[in-house]
């Protein structure tokens, strides 16, 4: 079971803003999914190598050679602040 | 003028039609029809009709690019188009324009296609339904009332509706195969790492595959044929040659063996749904294959796996959207809470639900329970196929267990999950499917029969569903939307 | 300022540095420093919507010549881990770099201290990326915003983490040392501490003497230099026996050395902020590294700083502390050896060229050029050959040491040889005796008072005659052939 305090940290983690009613509602949908998914625990996985590639592809390397950059102008031209030729973001608050 | 690529590039051949006037008259039904639909989220009107008259120009002087020149096609808006925004159907993106291409999208234009528009979606992929989209939902154009299915719905409902040629989605659990088979239209996930992913927007990494929607079999192999193949910036792409699927598609299924497995046809399907599959299993004996019983018993788990793997690599794909360097940004004091804020607005119910889900999937201590454990089960999935096929050439099944259900019908996010549970399994596993159209249920909705096949046999995938369709009347029938 | 002897300090280091690769890690951005902010990204490594990393073959070359250079066991099977938290100078929110399969595990760094050495235990060794840079509109606690600058995202980096085998802030300062000149020496990093080329992380935590249970231990961040190092545990190791000593816990955190204040700060302490969720990085495959590869690899190894080293003092017979400074970079190794050579054995079995090449180059050359670095050497005006010249024309008498430390300078000005300055300016040492003899009999001459003083004893009112001398032939005057024509003409007054 997951409780608040886990929904709690999960959003801390993940830079989530939820509301109190949101937190509880995330709560109780996540243990609703989760208890479906615990049927997984029933499946004998004992020495069996996990997959974390559909293709068994190994060592795709590239050579170390330089490619053109892009325009500066246009790696800022999304941002939402900018300051000259720099992103800016507000002010920095240690956690 | 409705008809597929290969009709229309026929006729540009003879001077019969130009790649202008098909590219007017595309828009001039999505200008009348749309609405009705909400197949796209963004047109390019002016893009089209400049790609369009080049292409003509390139007929004209009997030079075309190819059998995709002049091809009025609409993608999924996960695929980076240079200049023109790309918003994976969210509020965090509404407004971010990539410099750049995806790789499909530069093979597209290198091959003279005319790109339309850019097509809805749920939410960043994650949806069966393409009611989950931040703008407007997509109606089923053989039943407005009805979702086209999802998350690739805007791509399938406008090949359906005959609001584009043939489309591109992309498929993680099933978002292309699913909607095609409620859009009455063929629709094909390729094997992981045949097309390049570069430019799509990560749903999941390890499962997303780009494929084609197109009104025939024959569309499915030219549109396929134009985006398949290695690319260096992929480092998960194959390097693997291309075949001619063109060419392999008339070898028809006489001496191929199909294996039906037992696993996908389960308690609480559509019996409309199991009756046509079955009546499409014996269309294909009857053009020669052999039909044997095969046993994938770790389906049944696969949803489980699938519901892990895909929100924890979905949950670190979009932690990048923090309001910092593109996308949506909500004023905070400081960095946490404005970060906090943009992704709490920027992302809809389904989406935080699944980042959350896959943020505690693979916090401290819950890795091996979760994320490890849905690894190995997704080694069981690969083996039981590979077992499989060793006896079989292809596998036959349903693409999905029920026909397009209505808007606002599920509302309980298990109960849409559910509705993958037969695509899913070739994505854990990496394999080709396809999703053709085998018949309609009494209320006249589409059914689709799901064709798979071992890695990177694309060619007899296709070609069992070639011959399959050549044998069927289904491909004639077209909603009336007008 | 030393920690109380009953503790015991144990501290480990991670050591950061950026690979010398013309390419960034994941994609074909160039890695020159310096240029304009958010000039050199590309959608890879802006960490745009839709992008894929594609692994730098040479990165994972520097990472294995590095890993043979410490005798760790280079992995035959690694992967990529996705790292995640969250600071807004690293553009996907996640670090790509290695966890359960790194590139390479167990070797050591050989480091000298007091008098003997020491093997330090190097736990892992792996690849990674190094995030963008943050400026704050004024300090970080004042700031009411930040600038982020994308340039160095990306960038190929290498971490080691050394066991926590060091039991001295001295030690910890000499194994960075060690460290900067290994890497220098493979040519995979440029050990530019002041550009961030090379950063450091600490672990350090105290432990009563004897106790074998290690304590808790704190992470102390932002240790860009030596001094920086060693005077950051300096300071934590007295702050952590303090607390020890009145009984309070240690907490398990991460502190910043506040390099200008002169101590640590906590920085988060909250346990989540540790939370890195790691897994397998989807988008790229497993490396599977061919034997034949590293091999080859190991079989162009350059000799390691500490085998050179040894070399100098048995082959050249210079001091431990010459071989040490001279081996602090491969170019200077190799400068030095080049000026050996160009001068030539010594004459008979005197053995002292070696040690006057070595003593030049440390006053001087080391005090002239900018740093010890290879483009330093490189652009040394003054090159090995024209060294060894400078140094004969003293051996043979033809300037006098003094003079020719006026040359080198000219030399360093001008990029002439010695000989030609030499002869230029009029510099050769009057040796002649009979004008010297000339110059001695005037100097005496004029200054009676000097000789009554040694007459009556006083032995050091000489050398303020050698110096009239001197000053009377420009310093060009052979100083030994002065001293004893003076103590001659002395002799007979």
């Amino acid at each position: 079971m997951i409780d608040r305090k886990d929904v709690e940290h999960a959003a801390r983690l993940t830079r989530l803003a939820l509301t109190e009613a949101e937190l509880e509602r995330m709560r109780e949908q996540l243990n609703s999914i989760l208890a479906h998914l615990d049927t997984l625990r029933l499946v004998d996985t004992t020495g069996v190598e996990p997959t974390s590639h559909a293709v068994d592809v190994v060592n795709v390397m590239r050579e170390d050679e330089v490619e053109p950059c892009f325009p500066q102008d246009a790696m800022l031209g999304n941002a939402p602040d900018r300051s000259g030729e720099f992103f800016r973001v507000p002010r920095i608050i240690e956690e | 003028m409705h008809r597929p690529i290969h009709e229309l590039t026929d006729a540009y051949r003879r001077g019969d039609l130009t790649p202008t006037a098909v590219a007017e008259s595309y828009l001039a039904r999505i200008a009348a029809l749309d609405e009705r639909v909400g197949a796209y989220l963004t047109v390019v009107r002016e893009h089209a009709l400049a790609a369009a008259q080049e292409s003509e120009r390139r007929w004209r002087a009997g030079a075309p690019l190819g059998p995709l020149d002049g091809a009025p096609l609409a993608l999924k808006d996960v695929l980076c188009t240079r200049g023109v925004r790309t918003t994976c159907g969210s509020k965090m993106l509404e407004a971010f324009v990539p410099p750049y291409d995806a790789t499909v999208v530069e093979r597209l234009r290198a091959a003279g296609a005319v790109v339309l528009g850019k097509t809805n979606l749920d939410e960043f992929a994650m949806g069966s339904s393409t009611e989950h989209s931040a703008f407007h939902p997509t109606r089923n154009p053989w039943d407005l009332s009805r979702v086209p299915g999802g998350s690739s719905g805007g791509s399938a409902a406008a090949v359906a509706g005959g609001l584009a040629a043939g489309a591109f989605g992309s498929d993680t659990g099933g978002s292309i195969r699913q909607p095609a088979a409620f859009c009455g239209v063929v629709g094909m996930k390729p094997t992981y790492g045949r097309v390049s992913r570069y430019g799509l927007v990560a749903l999941a990494s390890s499962l997303d595959q780009i494929g084609p929607f197109a009104q025939d079999v024959e569309d499915t192999a030219l549109l396929l044929g134009a985006i398949a193949g290695h690319d260096r910036r992929d480092s998960t792409s194959i390097a693997a040659p291309v075949p001619d699927y063109m060419a392999e598609l008339p070898r028809g299924v006489d001496g191929l063996t199909l294996g039906l497995p037992d696993e996908y046809f389960i308690d609480g399907m559509d019996p409309e749904v199991e009756r046509a599959v079955r009546q499409a299993i014996d269309v294909l004996r009857g053009l020669g294959a052999r039909i044997e019983r095969v046993s994938l018993p770790t389906t049944r788990h696969s949803l489980a796996a699938y519901y892990i793997i895909l929100p924890a690599e979905a949950s670190s794909n979009l932690a990048r959207y923090d309001g910092v360097k593109y996308g949506l940004r909500v004023p905070g004091r400081d960095l946490v809470e404005m970060e906090s804020r943009t992704r709490a607005a920027g992302f809809g119910a389904e989406v935080r639900r699944r980042i959350m889900l896959g943020t505690y999937a693979l916090s401290a201590g819950y890795y091996d329970a979760y994320y490890g454990k849905a690894q190995s089960v997704r080694t069981l999935v690969r083996r039981e196929f590979g077992a499989a096929f060793a006896r079989v050439d292809l596998i036959v099944a349903p693409t999905t267990p029920n026909v397009a259900f209505k808007h606002g019908e599920k509302e309980d996010p298990l109960s849409m999950y559910l509705n993958d549970v037969f695509t899913i399994p070739g994505n854990l596993s990496g394999i080709p499917g396809v999703s053709v159209p085998c018949g309609f249920s009494g209320a006249g909705l589409p059914i689709g029969l799901q064709i798979l096949g071992r890695p990177l046999d694309e060619a007899r995938v296709l070609r069992a569903a070639y011959a399959y369709e050549k044998a069927t009347p289904w491909r004639a029938r077209r909603p009336e939307l007008a | 300022m030393t920690t109380p002897d009953r503790y015991e300090v144990v501290i480990g280091l991670e050591v950061h540095a950026q690979l010398r690769t013309k390419s960034k890690m994941f994609c074909g951005c160039t890695t020159t420093f310096g240029a304009p902010p958010n000039s050199q990204t590309c959608p890879v490594c802006q960490g745009m919507p839709g992008v894929l990393p594609v692994v730098n073959r040479r990165a994972v070359e520097f990472g294995i010549r590095t890993a043979l250079a410490f005798s760790c066991r280079v992995n035959p099977a690694c992967r990529f881990a996705r790292k995640h938290y969250y600071y807004p100078d690293m553009p996907k929110n996640y670090q790509i770099s290695q966890y359960e399969e790194p590139l390479a595990e167990d070797g050591f760094l050989e480091i000298e201290v007091d008098g003997g050495s020491r093997k330090i235990g190097i736990q892992r060794l792996h690849l990674e990326e190094d995030v963008g840079k943050l400026l704050h509109e004024g300090t970080l606690e004042t700031a009411q915003a930040s600038l982020v600058d994308f340039n160095r995202s990306g960038v190929a980096l290498m971490e080691t983490v050394s066991r926590p085998e060091l039991c001295s802030p001295e030690e910890a300062a000499a194994y960075l040392r060690a460290f900067r000149a290994v890497l220098i020496f493979l040519e995979v990093c440029d050990g530019n501490m002041e550009e961030g080329s090379l950063r450091c992380d600490a672990n350090i935590s105290l432990r009563p003497r004897g106790q074998t249970e290690l304590g808790t231990k704190v992470e102390i961040k932002n240790l860009n230099s030596f001094r920086n190092v060693q005077r950051a545990l300096e300071f934590e190791a007295r702050r952590q026996a303090q607390a020890l000593d009145v009984g309070e816990r240690i907490v398990q955190e991460t502190r910043l050395w506040e390099a200008d204040r002169g101590y640590t700060r906590s920085m988060r302490s909250k346990e989540f902020a540790h939370d890195y969720r790691y897994f397998p990085e989807p988008d790229l495959v497993p490396l599977r590294l061919d034997r034949a590869w590293v091999d080859e690899i190991r079989a162009a190894l350059p000799e390691l700083p500490r085998a050179r080293r040894q070399r100098f003092v048995t082959q050249y017979g210079v001091p431990a502390y010459d071989a040490e400074v001279l081996t602090q970079s491969r170019a200077l190794a190799d400068y030095y050896e080049a000026s050996v050579q160009a001068w030539g054995p010594s004459p008979g079995n005197r053995g002292d060229r070696p040690k006057t090449v070595s003593n030049w180059i440390m006053s001087e050359l080391l005090a002239a050029l900018p740093g010890d670095d290879e483009l330093a050497i490189q652009r040394s005006p003054i090159t090995p050959a024209r060294l060894a010249g400078l140094l004969r024309l003293i051996e043979d008498g033809t300037i006098s040491g003094k003079i020719a430390k006026d040359v080198f300078q000219k030399m360093l000005a001008s990029g002439d040889d010695a000989a030609a300055i030499v002869g230029r300016e009029g510099l050769t040492q009057v040796a002649d005796e009979a004008a010297l003899s000339q110059i001695i009999v005037s100097v005496m001459a004029a200054n009676p008072k000097a000789i009554d003083d040694f007459k009556r004893g006083k032995k050091e009112a000489k050398g303020a005659l050698v110096g009239q001398v001197m000053k009377a032939t420009g310093g060009k005057a052979n100083p030994a052939l002065v001293n004893r024509l003076l103590e001659d003409k002395l002799s007979k007054t």
